[in-house]
């Protein structure tokens, strides 16, 4: 089947540690991303993406490649899906110092067009991601996540 | 930021960015279709889209693979709909004290 891919980008004002550190560390995330991501990030062990208040787990996968603070590849799926190779797609975050700043690419590959998850990561990505480098360069995590938050 | 406005303040531009959200990674060559222009102009129209990180773009061999990027429209969204959201609370809290303030203050 062919699957399908998205490429995001953004500049975030920040070192590249710093970037790392908000993806890994499950305090620094639940700030910006309202989840949290549970791993010892190191090539074959597993990582959850964790709601942090009810505790229940929304994606599941494996660390394929950590290279801090510039690389990691993991494999993304429901907990349900885990270890089905045909609804298991794939998310490469890379971390390139740009003057001051930092590029941040986050390509999600091997998705089933059409899907639930094609659907939900096409949102959930830019909001990530946008409200990521707001909180890196003010401090601030965006309304928008209280917001979806009160109206779930 | 001014240069998302630029970007989007063309037709072209924003027909090429709607070609991207109904298909992603396409080339230039998959582009230039359905598009009536040269392929220079084409070219043109996606460095300005880069330039303002609308598009991103992945290299695989000789070919160039374009995706719609909406992080930056997302920033823009964030940002005034959060102060359009503010106004209106104002405003209507200021009603709220209006018609209270007449029997209370």
């Amino acid at each position: 089947m062919t699957r399908t891919e998205y490429v995001y980008v953004t500049y975030i004002s920040a070192t590249p540690q710093r970037i790392w550190d908000a993806i890994v560390q499950p305090e620094f995330a639940r700030q910006y991303w309202q989840h949290e991501n549970i791993s010892e990030w190191k090539p074959g062990s597993g990582w959850k993406h964790r709601d942090p208040e009810s505790g229940e787990i929304k994606i599941a996968g494996k660390i394929l490649e950590a290279i801090p603070p510039k690389r990691l590849v993991l494999t993304w799926a429901y907990p349900k899906d885990e270890g089905n190779a045909g609804e298991t797609s794939r998310v490469t975050f890379e971390l390139e110092p740009i003057d001051s700043m930092v590029r941040l690419t986050v390509t999600h590959d091997e998705l089933v067009p059409g899907s639930n998850m094609e659907k939900g990561i096409k949102q959930g990505w830019p909001r990530v991601l946008s409200s990521l480098k707001t909180f890196l360069e003010t401090g601030k995590p965006l309304p928008t996540w209280s917001k979806a938050k009160a109206s779930a | 930021m001014d240069l998302v406005f630029k970007a989007l303040a063309d037709p072209t531009r924003r027909k090429l960015l709607d070609r991207l959200h109904g298909k992603s990674g396409l080339t230039l060559t998959e582009l230039c279709e359905q598009m009536d222009m040269t392929r220079q102009a084409v070219t043109q129209h996606l460095a300005v889209l880069e330039e303002a990180n609308l598009v991103s773009v992945v290299w695989r061999g000789r070919e160039k693979h374009h995706y719609l990027n909406p992080v930056p429209i997302h920033e823009i969204y964030d940002r005034w709909v959060k102060k359009f959201e503010r106004t209106s609370l104002r405003t209507l809290n200021q009603l709220k004290k209006r018609l209270e303030g007449e029997s209370h203050d």
